[in-house]
């Protein structure tokens, strides 16, 4: 059970190490997919789909190197 | 299409896997130079073809779910897994934490396997075998999955495995010409360059899984590519400005 438990701690901390940069990026991903759905123009959504990412790495970026430890 | 994202794809599974292997080949080193070789690189080749075994029932399994279904999941994924590894590339180059240490790795791995007392060359040395195993799996599973999900969300299984295999080479080869740990290749670059390259990846396929029909087609993954590494390069600084001005309020 612990080699079950330590095996999926590894496989989600392949994708999860801060938890806030993946919940951003998820909300975000799910906010350009509603306005797809609400037929927002591909071209600037795509656009806005990279930029919100990028901006949601730099501020976690930041974020961290303002951590101490 | 095909042709087009080959050399990223191969580009981003070639050095991917250089990284991880390299971390894995420095206790393989430590375990096969204190407990004996034929233990270290039996757990090696077990872990090997355990991952081999992987990507070939992953790999055209994940071929069978629709196209769109698979390109939003793998896509989300490798879009948290590239920004993971780009915003610790990130704070690395910022000197906001340390760079890895291959020399010190070793080291503390040696500590560690001469702790458990000399058993050198015993045919079934459970110690050098399970810690080669777990070290390979751990750093090979990384490398499965940027091959699988290169490979379904784009169809570019083939590029990325051979990607993943000359690096498996390449060090394969290294590490047996040096025997010792590759602590001069630029680890924290290489890191840096997977992250932008997965992360302009993931977007490309995430955009496509939500419907996004993306101008300029698949010209547009180069612009990501471009506009990640732009990002991230102007990132370094400015985390480097905010971590100075932590510690000088200190």
């Amino acid at each position: 059970m612990d080699a079950i438990r330590t095996l999926l701690r590894e496989l989600a901390a392949l994708f999860v190490d801060d938890g806030s940069l993946a919940i951003s990026a998820i909300l975000w991903v799910a906010a350009c997919a509603l306005g797809a759905r609400l037929g927002l123009p591909s071209g600037w959504l795509g656009a806005a789909l990279a930029a919100g990412l990028a901006v949601i790495l730099v501020e976690n970026a930041l974020r961290g190197a303002a951590r101490k430890s | 299409m095909l042709s087009f994202h080959a050399a990223p794809a191969m580009t981003a599974a070639f050095l991917a896997s250089l990284v991880e292997f390299v971390e894995a080949l420095t206790v393989v080193l430590a375990v096969g130079s204190v407990r004996g070789w034929r233990p270290a690189l039996t757990g090696t080749g077990l872990a090997l073809a355990t991952l081999a075994a992987l990507v070939a029932v992953l790999g055209p399994a994940l071929t069978r779910i629709p196209l769109e279904v698979v390109r939003l999941a793998v896509g989300v994924l490798l879009l948290l897994f590239g920004l993971r590894w780009l915003r610790k590339a990130i704070l690395r180059a910022a000197g906001a934490i340390p760079l890895h240490d291959e020399e010190a790795a070793y080291a503390g791995e040696t500590a560690v396997m001469q702790s458990y007392g000399l058993v050198r060359d015993a045919a079934w040395d459970a110690v050098a075998i399970g810690t080669s195993f777990k070290i390979v799996m751990l750093e090979g599973i990384e490398v499965v999955f940027i091959v699988v999900a290169v490979g379904a969300a784009g169809g570019l299984l083939l590029p990325a495995s051979i990607g993943a295999l000359a690096a498996l080479l390449v060090v394969i080869l290294l590490g047996v010409a040096l025997h010792r740990p590759l602590a001069q290749i630029p680890e924290n670059t290489l890191k840096f360059v997977v992250g932008v390259l997965l992360s302009a990846f993931g977007t490309f396929w995430v955009g496509e899984g939500i419907g996004i029909d993306w101008p300029g087609a698949d010209w547009v993954l180069l612009g990501l590519v471009a506009g990640f590494l732009a990002v991230a390069l102007a990132a370094v600084p400015l985390c480097r400005g905010r971590r100075a001005l932590v510690l000088a309020g200190d």
